[in-house]
């Protein structure tokens, strides 16, 4: 970057010298203490290996993934995709896989919200109302999370048999069995109005990205809610409304021993849910808290004294200088999330972890199990580092 | 001198003369109003709020207290049952307290593990303390964990013996916290001074090591220990379950406190870099006396911080079946006469837990503030 305040002739190469075999030279020492750790490292790493083949021959144990096609046998207590315990044992940690998948994505999204509710809370200028919310941060941070999973476990499994449910809300039901919601029966007239919605999201997108180049040129601001509001709400209803405008909602209700009907979380499910969204809420506040300090006081004033309104300094001043504080932090709790995840074995969750460990128990293949488990973690944070490294420098400062 | 003058003037007239504010901005009705009632939205807040903790506190009140039972007979638990929602049940940790915290220890040397909690807890304050910051502090923390080993063990100077698989409860969350620590940390400086070398294969190793262990969840690393640890051992060698776990700790520890290292490495001003080189230091001269002493002071709350998580997270054994704290209390419960006492237990296993990590966290706040100290004008 200082290259053209640099000497010219400072910019050669310095003398190439004669690597001299001597303790002296620094590239000799280099290239010794290379070897010796890459060998020491190597020499552990061989003798671990050649103890596990030594001890995989003589219990017996066949590597390999061979095991993937045979028969599980282990039954799954819920699944988003059709499955039996005569399925094979790749479909059964399919089906785990997608479970996990379920609780980080639906927990990302609930912590950040609760999170973000939290962080300013915790700034408000009402003091029982930020005093409230450090107390949570301060609690819920300073206790295990398993110790808070076995606690709204223990929690959902002493509520009342379905019977007894509680019934906050018509229609919403709270036993041991688990939370039972009412749904819409799905049709294809809601999958085609969920498309809809996409395109119509991504058109508003585009308008946006074309309206605000428009703006850089001629310095007129260009409305962007119409059109927002016809491609996401009007065409989607529209799309709904000419097929038919299906409208059942399945109300869940109790049949004998349980409920029928309704969308259904299981209390494993749940807590688990629960446990995850409160325990990380209190460290997304923090950073949501700390993001929104960083932006000096002199900002928003300034925003002020362009006549710009609170909604406006708060998006188009506020909002990015804070983002930029925030979203590295953010990335490790999304990150944190999907792996404590793995914590459903301890409630009986059956998410990735816990199908493997029930595999490689049945089967014998310790080193195959642990390799898929540390594989499916490794590629999920590998893709979330990614995407928010991406979005991270989408929203970096860009200086000259 | 005129304006002296003017100055005196003003100050004896009577409408000059100090006025206290109004009554409705100072004093407690003006704190009242400046943070509970500054307008209807914020009253309509505190009102809700006031209402609800309130309502929350004498209902936490009622069950803990007021309808709770402290002790039962014998394992009768008829009457707990009969209150379940309504009054808590303590009875529960009146009758199994000493399980809780000592797990199935000897009854009769129970005073062993506790007095071992109470080291470590000593241990933890000394440490804590800036003006014990020499390196004599490491003989201390050899000395203690010593006598820590002996008391735990037993079989020497009298003490009866105790083999491993009888310790359990705070004693083994103390002992994978502490030791974890005093193993990870010497190792997290290694790598983040591996993964700031400019030779290229040990900087690949530390990236591989520390990338690959952040990669995965803490439970994996102790599935590998319980399950595949033996598997790369020799034959007939076997290390204990307890010890597996707390190699993985280890490992797992050192990867996350490497990147804490790491970051302070990087802080510090290159021109310190470059002033230890014109002196004619050696690299571990360079690093022991210049480069770490200023790097790990600058990362000292961080550090805690990344302490009390890990000291959190040897709660994860209890997947694996060591007996630990949070195992203890889980197990407590297992009996047909307690079981459905789960709330009872894990409040009082959380507020252990809780003592700890909270000391942890105000004591890096306070240092933290302290070392800021000079930054502030």
């Amino acid at each position: 970057m200082s290259q053209s305040t640099t000497d010219p002739r400072l910019l050669r190469a310095p003398p190439k010298r004669k690597l001299r075999l001597s303790w002296a030279d620094e590239r000799v020492r280099g290239i010794v203490w290379q070897v010796v750790v890459v060998g020491i490292v190597g020499v552990i790493v061989w003798w671990l290996w050649s103890n596990t083949v030594h001890n995989l021959e003589v219990r017996r144990i066949a590597t390999g993934f061979g095991f993937l096609e045979r028969e599980a046998g282990l039954p799954i207590a819920e699944s988003l995709i059709e499955y039996s315990p005569t399925d094979t044992y790749l479909r059964a940690l399919t089906v785990g896989l997608l479970n996990t998948l379920k609780v980080a994505v639906v927990g990302i999204l609930l912590a950040t919200i609760l999170g973000t509710l939290i962080g300013i809370a915790r700034l408000s200028r009402n003091w029982l109302l930020s005093k409230l919310a450090a107390l949570y941060v301060e609690v819920i941070r300073d206790l295990p999370l398993l110790l808070q999973l076995l606690f709204w476990y223990a929690i959902l499994q002493g509520l009342p048999g379905p019977r007894q449910a509680l019934n906050p809300v018509e229609g919403v039901f709270l036993s041991n069995r688990g939370l039972k919601l009412p749904w819409i029966e799905w049709q294809d007239a809601h999958s085609f109005a969920l498309l809809a919605f996409i395109l119509g999201a991504v058109a508003t997108w585009l308008y946006r990205r074309q309206a605000l180049a428009k703006q850089m040129r001629d310095g007129q601001p260009r409305r962007i809610w119409p059109v927002a509001l016809g491609a996401m709400v009007a065409l989607p209803v529209a799309v709904w409304a000419a097929m038919g405008a299906p409208w059942t909602v399945d109300w869940p209700a109790l049949r004998g021993f349980n409920f029928r009907g309704g969308l259904t979380m299981s209390p494993e499910y749940f807590a688990l849910l629960l446990g995850l969204v409160l325990y990380t809420a209190g460290f997304i506040a923090e950073i949501v808290r700390a993001g929104i300090l960083a932006v000096p006081q002199g900002q928003w004033e300034a925003a002020q004294a362009l006549g710009l309104h609170p909604g406006q300094v708060l998006r188009q001043i506020v909002l990015p200088q804070a983002l930029r504080v925030i979203v590295p932090p953010m990335t490790s709790q999304y990150l944190n999330i999907t792996k404590n995840s793995s914590l459903a074995v301890a409630i009986g969750y059956q998410d990735i972890v816990s199908i493997a460990n029930t595999t490689l128990n049945q089967t014998g293949q310790a080193i195959e199990g642990i390799a898929i488990i540390m594989l499916v973690y490794l590629t999920i944070s590998l893709s979330i580092s990614l995407f928010m490294n991406w979005y991270n420098a989408k929203i970096a400062l860009v200086e000259r | 001198m005129s304006d002296l003058t003017l100055t005196t003037a003003a100050a004896t007239s009577p409408e000059a003369a100090p006025r206290t504010p109004p009554a409705s901005q100072i004093g407690l009705r003006g704190w009242l109003r400046a943070n509970l009632f500054s307008s209807w939205i914020n009253t309509a807040v505190t009102l809700v709020l006031a209402y609800l903790i309130i309502r929350w506190t004498i209902g936490f009140i009622e069950w803990g207290v007021i309808n709770a039972i402290w002790s039962v007979p014998e394992n009768q638990t008829q009457a707990c049952r009969d209150l379940r929602g309504v009054g808590a049940c303590w009875a529960v940790i009146t009758e199994k307290h000493r399980f809780i915290l000592f797990g199935t220890y000897p009854y009769e040397e129970h005073w062993r593990p506790a007095l071992v909690c109470l080291l470590f807890v000593g241990l933890y304050v000394v440490s804590a303390m800036r003006r014990f910051w020499r390196w004599e502090l490491a003989l201390v923390w050899v000395a203690t964990l010593a006598v820590i080993g002996v008391l735990m063990w037993g079989g020497v100077l009298g003490l009866s013996y105790v083999p491993q698989e009888r310790w359990g409860g705070l004693p083994i969350t103390l002992i994978l916290a502490t030791f974890g620590l005093a193993f990870a940390f010497p190792l997290a400086i290694l790598v983040a001074l591996g993964r700031r070398s400019k030779l290229p294969a040990i900087k690949a190793l530390c990236v591989l090591y520390v990338e690959l262990i952040r990669g995965v969840p803490l439970i994996s690393l102790l599935f590998m220990a319980s399950v595949m640890f033996p598997l790369f051992l020799p034959e007939g060698m076997n290390i204990d379950k307890l010890l597996r776990a707390q190699i993985a700790i280890i490992l797992f520890a050192g990867a996350y406190l490497a990147e804490v290292v790491r970051g302070g490495l990087q802080a510090l001003p290159k021109g310190q870099y470059e002033a230890a080189d014109a002196l004619g230091l050696g690299y571990w001269q360079k690093t022991g006396f210049i480069i770490l002493p200023q790097a790990l002071r600058l990362v000292i709350p961080p550090l805690v911080n990344t302490f009390i998580g890990f000291f959190k997270d040897t709660s994860l054994v209890l997947i694996i079946g060591i007996f630990d704290l949070l195992t203890a209390g889980k197990t407590a419960i297992i009996e047909p006469a307690w079981q459905g006492f789960g709330i009872e237990v894990y409040l009082t296993v959380g507020a252990i837990y809780f003592v700890f990590c909270f000391a942890m966290s105000k004591y890096s706040q306070d240092l933290e503030a302290e070392l800021n100290r000079h930054r502030r004008r």
